[in-house]
């Protein structure tokens, strides 16, 4: 830091010393940075706090008075105060797991088309097709799915669904009831096309990552695409896929306005999966901003803070797994 | 890598070479079947989105005019436009993304050049990730809480907070990344001169991978340009030309959520053209992002 010559003279002793105040201050600098950067990162970990207890605050009353029936109860009276979250929470799972059921193994078929068979020349704009699928706006899925393909349903998909499987016995019972195109079933579908993207461009990811060694060499001893892919990529992929999957349901379980425009809006508990109902998300889009008793909007409080728990578990669970994955990555190579 | 190894581990049987050559057939069959149905399903997605784009082109060019962008929204029945809508999602989205840029920027240099390997760095980058895909209409009710329910009316400033909350994480996890791609023998160089930590952060490694940075922002905006959940209970909508963020203030996609459950088939129609216009714009930004970040990486 010093210049040392034997012998200081008086300027190179004032030198030193301006030199010293800048370091000092520049010190100070990088302590003022340091901390304003950490104080921003912050913000995100108290945004997550905030909304967890803000809505645990705002729900209280509902929680109180309802206690543990509330999650219990199919009741949903406006009228008579009287609250139960099981019908929006059966609409929210089951619309989702709908949506799981179609998205992943057509997930699946696009990432292993564009890791694997797919053209070099078509990969990149084949890759932004899917990614433009991502970006379309929710409200546009709930208008298409409103519009355009619920009438198309009522009239094709939902007469065939039921003339196959409707004999069956319990299991006919899902496709039985009135063909009007709207429901849990075109919720479902719906949001199936909404995640689609986004599982398939995890799954490409990871899928991309499989040392190219393993394949060889079990094209090598002579296997086809679909073993190679089903026997080397999957497994060693596993976490990245189950994560990347977890993270298609935390979006479905969470998305409103494409789920709102098509579910039916009705507190019904339907045991046809034609049949109308309503998820947590589209019930707080109905009714949140008409919500005039205390209790009402309290309840509605109380359903936001449950989706956004079964969220955060879906999601940290989704998270922990592609860690896991990037972690085997980083310990092997 | 021991699993799929194991997994490949299958009995040998003896085989003839009659019978070798229907294992192979059999094989060969299920991989055309297995490659077949992957791109049928490559298909669909493309079909997916084909039909919801030409859909929205064929209804909402339609209802594309003149007076859609400069008449307010209409009462039922008499003619009007989108132009207070317009300008509502423009004001919001300025806004969120003047707020959340910064914010996200520092947050995401602490990240990469402070937090790679202290534990609150670890737990933040975790708690991003999660509220990355965090339903937004909680955050909505969230912004509801904290600031509509306290001041007693719905207003731009809230709508803007909601956007804003939500494009937070898209801007730090992009800015941390993209940092992460600035090699460390530049940071090296710029200590040996003498450069402040912050100085190396500023003007080196952000100024690198500036063109990363960029794109993370425009991808939040394109992200917030689409989102109505959030805005129902902060920004609600009006019916008027409203520049005033203390007001509640119209925005593109809850005008489009209304129009397109009304009843009234004019409605709908600039519904289906409003429609066109969210999703022309986010679609654009979310391209440019992409072409920003290809032409400045290449170079």
């Amino acid at each position: 830091m010093t210049q040392t010559t034997s012998q200081p003279t008086r300027d190179a002793i004032l030198e030193d010393a301006s030199r010293m105040a800048i370091v000092r201050r520049q010190r100070w600098e990088d302590l003022l940075f340091h901390g304003v950067t950490k104080f921003f990162a912050a913000t995100v970990l108290l945004a997550l706090l905030g909304i967890i207890v803000s809505l645990f605050v705002r729900a209280w009353p509902a929680l109180e008075g309802f206690g543990f029936g509330f999650f219990t109860k199919v009741e949903w009276d406006i009228v008579n105060d009287d609250f139960g979250a099981l019908i929006a929470i059966y609409g929210t799972v089951i619309s989702a797991t709908i949506a799981l059921l179609i998205a992943v193994p057509l997930s699946f078929g696009i990432a292993l088309f564009l890791t694997e068979t797919c053209p070099m020349w078509l990969r990149r704009p084949l890759g932004i097709c899917v990614e433009l699928l991502a970006g379309v706006p929710s409200i546009i899925y709930g208008m298409f799915g409103l519009f355009i393909f619920a009438p198309l349903f009522a009239e094709y998909g939902q007469p065939l669904l039921s003339d196959t499987f409707g004999e069956i016995p319990v299991f006919g019972v899902l496709f039985s009831g009135a063909e009007i195109g709207l429901g849990i079933l075109t919720a479902g579908l719906i949001l199936a096309v909404m995640i689609l993207p986004f599982i398939a461009s995890v799954m490409r990811d990871v899928f991309a990552i499989v040392p190219p060694v393993l394949k060889e060499s079990a094209y090598g001893i002579g296997c086809t695409t679909w073993e190679v892919v089903t026997r080397i990529v999957l497994p060693y992929t596993r976490a990245g896929v189950i994560g990347g999957i977890m993270l298609g349901l935390g979006r479905a379980l969470g998305e409103t306005m494409a789920v709102t425009f098509v579910i039916g809006n009705a507190h019904k508990l339907s045991p046809s999966l034609f049949g109308l109902g309503n998820s947590i998300a589209s019930t707080l889009a109905n009714e949140f901003a008409e919500a005039d008793s205390e209790l009402h909007v309290s309840s509605l409080f109380a359903l936001g803070l449950v989706l956004f728990l079964i969220t955060f578990a879906v999601l940290s669970a989704a998270k922990f797994m592609l860690m896991r994955m990037e972690k085997a990555q980083g310990s092997k190579t | 890598m021991s699993t799929p190894v194991a997994s490949a581990n299958r009995p040998v049987r003896e085989v003839g070479p009659k019978q070798a050559s229907a294992l192979y057939a059999g094989r060969l069959r299920r991989n055309r079947i297995g490659l077949s149905l992957s791109m049928l399903a490559m298909a669909l997605g493309l079909v997916a989105l084909f039909w919801i784009l030409g859909v929205l082109l064929y209804k909402g060019f339609d209802a594309i005019s003149w007076s859609m962008f400069v008449e307010s929204t209409p009462a039922p029945g008499s003619a009007g436009g989108l132009a207070n809508a317009i300008l509502g999602s423009l004001l919001l989205v300025a806004v969120s993304a003047l707020v959340s840029t910064p914010i996200g920027i520092l947050a995401g240099i602490y990240l990469s050049e402070y937090g790679s390997a202290t534990r609150f760095g670890s737990v933040t980058r975790f708690v991003t990730d999660i509220m990355l895909s965090a339903p937004s209409i909680v955050i909505g009710l969230f912004v509801y809480a904290l600031v509509v329910a306290p001041i007693g009316y719905f207003s731009g400033w809230a709508g803007s907070i909601a956007l804003a909350l939500i494009a937070l994480p898209v801007v730090v996890r992009t800015t941390e990344n993209m940092l992460r791609l600035v090699p460390a023998p530049l940071r090296e160089a710029a200590t040996a001169l003498g450069a402040p930590k912050w100085r190396v952060s500023m003007s080196v490694v952000l100024r690198a991978s500036s063109s990363g940075v960029i794109t993370g922002i425009l991808l939040a905006v394109a992200r917030v340009s689409g989102e109505t959940a959030p805005l129902l209970f902060t920004a609600l909508s009006n019916q008027f030309m409203s520049s005033d963020m203390s007001q509640p203030m119209a925005s593109l996609p809850v005008v489009i959520y209304q129009f397109a459950m009304s009843p009234y088939e004019d409605w709908v129609s600039l519904a289906w053209g409003g429609a066109l216009l969210v999703t022309f714009a986010v679609l654009t930004l979310n391209v440019i992002a992409r072409v920003v970040f290809r032409d400045k990486s290449k170079a």
